[in-house]
Order: structure tokens, then C-alpha cells, then sequence
């Protein structure tokens, strides 16, 4: 007889194991996914790790991964920190669009000007959008009491809305023949967030990325804002008489998070995206979700869990295009890392006893 | 620095590769916006992909990616196609423009072929089919046929070439049919089949008895069949499993011939840049066929407008017309230019609502 049995404390082994085990499971199950579509399930799987990273063409794979990988690292290390504390943005794409359209709008109110100072103001622009957007759901929390879920989440459908809206309308390239669509940023020099060295993928989005890992690390670990965010999620009441208020902490973690996937939502709309366009956003603010998750709220985990999930991205669309695998395996696989992650989380908290039940 | 000249070094390298490969195998690569099971863009793009290999045989290897999303998503799968030695690349959707012509300049040896974009290149070419041709004969049939006087239309995204659809068949629903009216909503999707199942409800629900779309899913057609008493016409292709009744026809993009066409062109070493826009006549546009829940004779003036499409002896945009706000479009007997076409972000005289912005 196999049952669960509780921990008597969270083993901190498979904390750190489960992330790899996953993965492992993964390609096990892949694997058979993909043996069952008739394909070569070994040369599937290589192709959708190995290709990118070592293969003939990783000199331009690899910088790949670092712009696919930015924004999710971006917003996921704010999510982590609301998550932290029992604070659910769920609405990270809206502010992620929020933050592009500011961002963008500040550089094409200037063009064709040049000039230094037009990138920075964007950089503060895409942050205010990004930061203002999630201010609903803190404000009308800390007021109302509604539930952020909620209120985030619907206020993505309204932000698809508004970035239809500026790519049909306001935003709307003046040279392009009526359709939608704004100015290509790429093409204006003063406003484009280009490859910091050619050819690296390294653009700003990326740096701030790091940055925003070794800000979230130093806050947990050293800051007394960190100790605030996980008392909270441990333990609420003890919080409260440690003297954290948790008003404050609502707005903060909301703020921080809309903060950084507006700054995403910027980086990307003036480097590797160039442009507002109608399906500007193509769901970072959700896979986030899943990365922060996947890099179990830690910052280093978070970093290291953006790479992966980019590199299925990457290797999925390799996969598809060399071995004709359809789209909805690859996403399928994707799932199932998720799925694994979750499920193999379990023996964080449990242990499997085999053998007789003792009855007391 | 060094990584520039290492990526430099590597094109060319490859740029010589592709050449020498050209030889053997042409090797042909689809970029699709959506999965290749959509049952409308996508699955038509698809079919001329599988004509080109059914054509050609041995001769060439054709790949593809579906549901790439359209920004740099796009930008990596067409660089990946071109690192893999591609010769073509077909990219189907309006928004890899930006992206194909970043692509193209990285890897001059490589055709590229976007659809129904305006950015042109020395390796870059576009096409697109004169869709509102096929609009022309919906809007008879569906101002023929309607008896509550209002006909539904599921716009995708208010961008030149659904409106120039709306307004093609507008005017050939009030040319058979004066009292005509035109209910327009905006689903701001191209394939998304829950969304269109509420637009086609919605409209049904405001008395349309026939519903026009320019999405891509059958959804629509499942909700007419659903209500009853509504007739709708296939969009992108054929979506004959609906017929006879909802679907009384339907609009076909067929890509083969061109798809085989301009494959064969990189074969013999012929191709050019350009810019190809056809309709009903060249065989781009099919008009799927006329099911018997429409009687003979409007079935019979169907046909005979098709036919005068496809000889040229008549314009779908053929004046006297006038536009929405009442100013002059086009003179008695004067027709629409490609340019006016191309653009058009106007409503014609006679259909209700602004053009949102």
C-alpha cells in the first residue's frame, strides 16, 4: 500500500530537485508524444535543447534566447515578489502593453527629432504606463478591497482594447498607406533599443533584466522590505505584529511588478518588436506566470527558468520547421513541464510510505 | 566585434551554400499566422504549400512553422528557414512585412514572398488576391436573398482590405436590393472561432438573416446553422462541410498556381521582385460553388457577374458612387485605381457607423 505521508519540514533537497526533474519527466514523456506522432522522439528532443544552444547555428540562436528571454525574466521577477507575499497580479500582459504604448508614444511624439535624451524619457514613460496600469487593482484593493485577480486580469482585455485602439488610431503610421500599424522605431535612431554589440542580442531590455534579478535577490535576502514580503506569505497574522503593513506592501508589490512589465512591454516595442501593432503582445505577461513559478519564486530560479522557457520557444520552432512537428505538440510539451513541475512539487511537502497502514 | 564578423562570416558562408544546394533540391519555406487546421488563411495557405510539393515532387523540400506570432517571433523563424538553406520563403500575413524585409536584407540570396503587404525589396516580392472581387458576387446573392432586409458582417480589423470587402459588397447588395441594410461588427481577430460564434449571434440576434464574415473560422457558420433561417458564406476556403444551407458559397484563396509558379521561377533562375495583385480572372480569387438553396436565376446572375469580373468587362468598383459622408468617389462609368484600392479607409454612400479608430 503506497500513501502520502506530510513532511514534518519541507525537504529542501527536492525544492531544488524538482525544477530538473521535471524537465527530465519531460523529455521522457515528450519523447513518447513525439514517438507517437512518428517521429525520431530522441532526434525531437535534441533539437528542441541542443539545436539552439550547440548546434550549427547557435551564433544566432544564442542571442535569441536572450530576446525572447528578457521580457519573461523582466516581469517574472516582479510577479515573484507579490506572489511572495500572497499578492496575485495575474494582469502583468495588460501592464506589459501599457508600458509599450507609453513608451512608444513619448518616442514618436519627438519624431523625426533626435536627439540622447529621447530613449531615457521613453525608459521612464514605458515604467509610469506600465507602474499606472497596475495602480488600479492596488488602489481600488487598498480602498475597496477587491480582488486583484479580478481586477488585473480584466484590465489586460481592456489593454488590448486601448492597443487596437492606438495602432488603428492615434499611433497610427501616417506613411502607411491606412494600415494599422505605428512607425517602425527601428528606423529611428534616437528611439531604437538596438543590440548594445552588434549581433549579441544584448539590448537594454536585457541588462535591465539582470539587474532587476540582482535587485530582487538583494531585497529578499538583505532588505527589511524582503523580510516584510516573506513573513507575509508565510505567515499573515505574525506579519501584521511584526509591524508590516500590508497596505503599503499591496502597493508596493503591485507597483513593482506593473513597473517592470511596463519596462518589458517598452524595451520590447522599440528593439526587437520595432513597432505598435495591433497583436503587439504575444502573451509574455502569462508564460511569466509559469516562469516565476518554474524558477520557484527565487530570482536566480527565475533567471534560469526565463532561459529554458525560452529555449523551447526556440527549439519548438526549430522542431517544427526541420521535422514538420505540428505547433500543438510543441505547446503540448510545454504544457507538460508545467504540469510535471507542479505535480513532482508535491514531495516538497510529502513523502510516499510503502507498506501497511499502522493503525493507532 | 568579433561576433559581428563571426555572423558575417557565417552568412556568406551560407549565402555560397544555398547557391551550391539550389542545384539539387529547392527548398521552400512557409511562414503561417495561424495552425494549419484553421479551415480558412491558414489551411488554404497550406494547400498551395502541398500543391508546390505535389507539383515539383523530388525536386523540392518544403517546410513550415504555424501560429508564429507576428514581431520578432516571426523575424527568427524566417532566419532560421534562411540559415537552413531555403531558397523561398513564403510569408502569409500582413504583419511579417516589418520582419521579412529585416530577413531579406541579411540574406540576399534568398527569395522572399510577403502576402498582401506594401514593402518591396530586390529579394522581396508581394502578392495579394483582389478578395473584394469575390465580395461582389456574396453581396448579390446576399441582397438577393435576404428577406429581413439586414445583412451581418464580421470584420476581422477596420484595415483597407476588409473595408474595401464591406464596400464591395454593400454596393452589390443595394444594387439588386434598395432597402439593404448593413450591420457591421468588429471581432479584432482573424481566427478566433469563440469570438466569431458571438459576432454571428449577436447579428443573428439583431434580425440579419444573412452573415458575411471575414474571419477565418467556421464558427460563424455553426452559429447560422444553429438559428436557422441564415445563410453565410465561406471565407478563405471553401467550407463546403457547412453546405448546402448555412453556406450557400463562399470565397476560395487559391495560392497553387502562383506558390508553383514563383517556385518554379527560383528553379529556372528567373525570378524578379514585384508585386502581383489577382483576382477571379487569373484564378487567385474562386468562388466556391452556388449551392441549391439559392434559386436559379439569382444563381445564373451570380455567375454571369463572375464571369464579367473575370474577363474585365466589369469593375467591382465602377461609379457612379459616392462615399459615406456624401462627397464624390468615382464619376459615372470611371472605376476605382489600385492605389485608391490599396488604401481605402472609407465607407461608400449608404452603410451606417464609423470606421472605428
Amino acid at each position: 500500500m503506497i500513501r502520502l505521508e506530510k513532511r514534518p519540514q519541507p525537504s529542501r533537497l527536492f525544492s531544488l530537485a524538482t525544477p530538473l526533474l521535471a524537465v527530465l519527466a519531460t523529455m521522457f514523456f515528450g519523447g513518447l508524444l513525439f514517438a507517437a506522432l512518428g517521429k525520431e522522439p530522441l532526434t525531437s528532443i535534441q533539437t528542441i535543447f541542443w539545436e539552439p544552444l550547440f548546434g550549427e547555428f547557435s551564433f544566432f540562436y544564442r542571442p535569441q534566447l536572450l530576446i525572447k528571454g528578457a521580457p519573461l525574466i523582466l516581469i517574472a521577477i516582479g510577479l515573484s515578489l507579490g506572489f511572495k507575499a500572497g499578492i496575485w497580479n495575474i494582469g502583468a500582459e495588460g501592464q506589459y502593453i501599457m508600458g509599450a504604448l507609453f513608451g512608444a508614444g513619448v518616442g514618436l511624439a519627438f519624431y523625426p527629432l533626435e536627439g540622447f535624451y529621447i530613449f531615457p524619457l521613453m525608459v521612464l514613460a514605458g515604467a509610469f504606463g506600465g507602474w499606472i496600469w497596475a495602480m488600479i487593482p492596488a488602489l481600488l484593493k487598498v480602498k475597496f478591497g477587491t480582488n486583484e485577480i479580478l481586477v488585473s486580469l480584466m484590465l489586460v482585455y481592456v489593454a488590448e482594447q486601448f492597443l487596437a485602439s492606438m495602432s488603428l488610431g492615434l499611433l497610427k503610421n501616417p506613411e502607411g498607406f491606412g494600415f494599422p500599424g505605428s512607425r517602425n522605431l527601428q528606423q529611428y535612431e534616437s528611439a531604437f533599443n538596438g543590440d548594445l554589440i552588434a549581433g549579441s542580442g544584448m539590448h537594454w531590455g536585457v541588462v535591465c533584466a539582470m539587474i532587476a534579478v540582482i535587485f530582487a535577490y538583494v531585497l529578499l535576502t538583505r532588505h527589511r522590505l524582503g523580510f516584510a514580503i516573506r513573513v507575509t506569505g508565510e505567515a499573515p497574522r505574525a506579519a501584521r505584529f511584526s509591524g508590516v503593513n500590508p497596505t503599503r506592501l499591496v502597493v508596493f508589490c503591485l507597483g513593482i511588478s506593473g513597473l517592470l512589465a511596463g519596462l518589458a512591454g517598452m524595451f520590447e516595442v522599440s528593439g526587437p518588436a520595432g513597432q505598435v501593432t495591433i497583436d503587439f503582445n504575444v502573451g509574455y505577461g502569462f508564460t511569466a506566470i509559469i516562469v516565476a513559478f518554474l524558477g520557484r519564486l527565487h530570482p536566480i530560479g527565475i533567471l534560469l527558468a526565463g532561459l529554458l522557457m525560452a529555449l523551447t520557444y526556440i527549439g519548438g520552432d526549430i522542431a517544427q520547421s526541420q521535422l514538420g512537428l505540428p505547433a500543438a505538440a510543441i505547446q503540448v510539451f510545454q504544457g507538460m513541464l508545467l504540469f510535471f513541475l507542479l505535480a513532482l512539487d508535491m514531495f516538497t511537502n510529502y513523502r510516499l510510505r510503502f507498506g501497511r497502514t499502522e493503525v493507532a | 566585434m568579433k561576433l559581428t564578423t563571426l555572423l558575417t562570416g557565417a552568412a556568406m558562408a551560407l549565402g555560397l551554400a544555398t547557391t551550391a544546394m539550389a542545384q539539387d533540391k529547392t527548398k521552400v519555406g512557409f511562414v503561417y499566422v495561424g495552425p494549419i487546421g484553421d479551415g480558412g488563411w491558414t489551411h488554404e495557405h497550406d494547400k498551395g504549400r502541398l500543391a508546390v510539393e505535389a507539383e515539383f515532387g523530388d525536386k523540392v523540400e518544403t517546410v513550415y512553422v504555424e501560429s508564429v506570432a507576428e514581431g520578432p517571433d516571426s523575424e527568427r523563424v524566417m532566419t532560421q528557414m534562411a540559415l537552413d538553406g531555403a531558397d523561398l520563403i513564403f510569408t502569409t500575413s500582413f504583419g511579417y512585412m516589418d520582419p521579412t524585409i529585416n530577413v531579406a536584407k541579411k540574406f540576399p540570396n534568398v527569395k522572399f514572398e510577403h502576402a498582401t503587404g506594401y514593402k518591396q525589396a530586390e529579394n522581396v516580392a508581394t502578392y495579394s488576391a483582389r478578395f473584394y472581387e469575390g465580395r461582389a458576387i456574396q453581396g448579390h446573392i446576399a441582397g438577393s436573398m435576404t428577406k429581413s432586409n439586414i445583412i451581418g458582417y464580421i470584420g476581422s480589423y477596420p484595415i483597407p482590405e476588409v473595408i474595401r470587402g464591406i464596400n464591395s459588397a454593400f454596393i452589390h447588395a443595394r444594387k439588386v436590393n434598395p432597402d439593404v441594410q448593413f450591420k457591421i461588427v468588429w471581432a479584432y481577430t482573424w481566427f478566433d472561432p469563440a469570438k466569431e460564434a458571438d459576432a454571428a449571434k449577436v447579428l443573428i440576434e439583431q434580425g440579419a438573416d444573412v452573415v458575411l464574415q471575414h474571419t477565418d473560422s467556421t464558427a460563424p457558420q455553426a452559429a447560422a446553422q444553429e438559428a436557422g433561417n441564415v445563410i453565410t458564406f465561406g471565407q478563405a476556403s471553401d467550407m463546403a462541410q457547412y453546405a448546402p444551407l448555412p453556406r450557400v458559397s463562399s470565397i476560395i484563396d487559391d495560392w497553387a498556381p502562383y506558390y508553383i509558379a514563383r517556385t518554379k521561377a527560383v528553379m529556372d533562375g528567373t525570378w524578379t521582385s514585384g508585386n502581383t495583385w489577382d483576382g477571379i480572372g487569373a484564378g487567385m480569387v474562386g468562388i466556391g460553388e452556388i449551392s441549391d438553396a439559392v434559386p436559379a436565376n439569382i444563381k445564373a446572375e451570380a455567375l454571369a457577374l463572375k464571369a464579367s469580373l473575370a474577363d474585365g468587362s466589369y469593375h467591382a468598383f465602377t461609379g457612379p458612387l459616392k462615399k459615406q459622408d456624401g462627397s464624390d468617389f468615382l464619376a459615372e462609368g470611371e472605376v476605382a485605381d489600385d492605389g485608391t484600392l490599396a488604401g481605402m479607409n472609407f465607407y461608400v454612400e449608404g452603410i451606417e457607423g464609423d470606421i472605428p479608430q
